[in-house]
């Protein structure tokens, strides 16, 4: 070692709780906060981006958003859609991980077959979902009709768009709960079973006494990491329907993009962004009481 | 005694019957985003659509000639390559330092940095790169993709620095090693699952960046989920290219979180389950 280099080197060593994370703490503070202290100051202007300078109007965005339609129509788009998907994803999660949880021939496949979902690129899928949903052409309407359903209008269809959505999604993201699921179900002790078994309690009885309340805590979660993406899902939506037809499939997240960088009002943008931001927080502090309490039992 | 194998075989058939027809879903659409990236343009619009037919190589060729994808790909693997780098040189000491001091704390920017829609971090640096003009640079796409990235590797490494020994790294201390030599040459070999896994979940959520990119890239700099996404707003859409280029996207994604599959899911758990 170089003679020069050890002063840095004790010093390091010296303050290691604090040198080690500084500059990863002084990057995210600059990329992280700084943006977010900057959003939270444009919430109360009135500004045009491009035309003239942000004006301190207090909270008049907020009683704005209280009587805007779309807003209200974001709202009731975004508990639709994540409120279906999530909820759909998480039962269909545990149940197919209740299916695969055993040995078997092929399990590497599933798990290699379960990962690609997850890992593919939200706006290329979504553009092939988009072909595949396509009423007159799309080869979704043509297996619905080959076993004599008749074809849906999926996502062209004002009633039919945020359920056509949620497949979307729930294609998406099913495979990657139930992968969290199923190491989950791996790691349950085993000794409660045999003493069900002994018992002679049924299938049912053992997954709804011992099974769902052991894996209650991973089930929640999988719902909070879900959740972030899925209150702020953005990219398929906007691929796929652009919050079309009209606005039925436009969630508040997608309302707060339009009026920051369609009509490019950032006062009233930043104002929905937070607003957006504060669904999210409340949704995950009641998660995790949830979850703090479900781990107390 | 035969009756008994017999309905044993018969569940497993069955079991294997019932597992088949749940991969079919996932499996399904990239079957199709391949096929149609196979098919002519008029075979993609044709109805009942063609489940067999003489594959071409045709849009493939064309997504490079007439599209300059090629470009596009380099873009992605340039920001995506840069924002994974930084992120583990940032994110392995500071995940290090969290796990062994117990820095919880820092652990609330990650999950602020978490929870924060992405359009709100979009409007100031949009707002701040046009003023800096740095719209269409890779600097643009690097900082804002570290948003997603830097948080990432650090939250996945702190579980992994967390499951492992302490005594090997005292031992590396009582030999004489400083503490950054016991991290470089002790610590991080141990945790190289973590770090490729975190490495490919970084480059994977880079390289499926969006948002970001459709704002803040422009012909020079544009990412490939931008470029296919074009493939639409062309007037008349071309579904053979959007095959075609869908398929080149999401191959080396497949490929990387192939290999990591079990860490992946192994990271994703660990981070669920913690605090």
């Amino acid at each position: 070692m170089a003679t020069a280099s050890r002063p840095l080197t004790r010093f390091m060593d010296r303050y290691q709780a604090f040198v080690y994370p500084a500059p990863a703490v002084i990057a995210l503070f600059l990329i992280v906060i700084i943006p977010i202290g900057y959003n939270l100051y444009l919430t109360f202007t009135k500004w045009t981006i491009g035309l003239g300078q942000p004006r301190f109007i207090g909270f008049g965005n907020f009683i704005e958003l209280l009587s805007d339609e779309r807003v209200i129509n974001g709202m009731r788009v975004m508990v639709y859609f994540s409120g279906l998907s999530l909820f759909l994803e998480l039962v269909l999660g545990l149940l197919i991980a209740l299916y695969f949880n055993r040995e078997f021939k092929g399990s590497e496949i599933v798990q290699a077959i379960y990962i690609f979902p997850f890992a593919a690129t939200p706006v290329a899928v979504a553009l092939i979902w988009r072909i595949m949903l396509n009423p007159e052409i799309g080869v979704m309407n043509y297996l619905l009709r080959s076993v004599g359903l008749p074809g849906s209008l999926w996502v062209s269809g004002e009633h039919t768009v945020i359920p056509a959505l949620v497949m979307v999604d729930v294609w998406k993201w099913t495979p990657m709960i139930t992968l969290i699921v199923l190491a989950g179900l791996k790691s349950l002790p085993h000794d409660p079973y045999e003493a069900a078994r002994m018992d002679g309690a049924s299938a049912f009885q053992i997954f709804w006494y011992i099974t769902l309340p052991l894996i209650w805590p991973v089930l929640i979660a999988a719902l909070m990491l879900r959740s972030l993406d899925n209150l702020k899902e953005f990219d398929m939506i906007y691929t796929i329907t652009q919050g079309g037809p009209g606005i039925s499939s436009e969630t508040l997240y997608l309302y707060s993009y339009n009026v920051g960088f369609s009509f490019f009002k950032a006062g009233y943008g930043s104002a929905l962004m937070v607003v957006v931001f504060l669904i999210v927080l409340v949704f995950n502090v009641v998660m995790n009481r949830l979850r703090l309490s479900a781990q107390d039992l | 005694m035969m009756s008994k194998t017999g309905t044993k075989t018969l569940k497993s058939i069955l079991f294997h019957v019932g597992a088949f027809a749940l991969c079919v879903p996932p499996v399904f659409v990239f079957v199709w985003m391949i096929l149609t990236g196979l098919k002519t343009g008029v075979q993609n619009i044709a109805y009942p659509p063609e489940f067999i037919f003489i594959p071409t190589l045709e849009n493939f060729r064309a997504v490079f000639q007439q599209y300059n994808f090629f470009r596009y790909l380099m873009n992605s693997l340039i920001v995506a390559g840069l924002a994974t780098g930084i992120s583990l040189v940032l994110g392995l000491p500071a995940a290090y330092s969290i796990a062994k001091y117990r820095q919880g704390k820092i652990g609330i920017i990650i999950l602020v940095a978490r929870m924060t829609p992405f359009v709100s971090y979009l409007l100031p640096w949009y707002i701040i790169f046009r003023y800096l003009k740095l719209i269409d640079t890779y600097t643009a796409l690097t900082i804002t993709h570290l948003i997603i990235t830097l948080p990432m590797v650090i939250w996945l490494m702190i579980s992994f620095f967390e499951g492992m020994p302490e005594e090997l790294e005292d031992a590396a201390m009582i030999d004489g090693c400083s503490r950054l030599q016991s991290f470089l040459i002790i610590v991080l070999p141990l945790v190289r699952n973590g770090i490729a896994t975190s490495a490919i979940m970084s480059f994977i959520f880079s390289w499926n960046q969006f948002l970001f990119s459709l704002i803040l890239s422009g012909p020079k700099t544009k990412t490939v989920p931008v470029a296919v996404y074009n493939f639409i707003s062309y007037g008349k859409i071309d579904w053979a290219g959007i095959g075609a280029a869908a398929t080149l996207i999401v191959l080396p994604v497949s490929v990387f979180a192939f290999f990591v599959r079990k860490t992946i899911v192994q990271g994703l758990t660990m981070g669920a389950l913690k605090k």
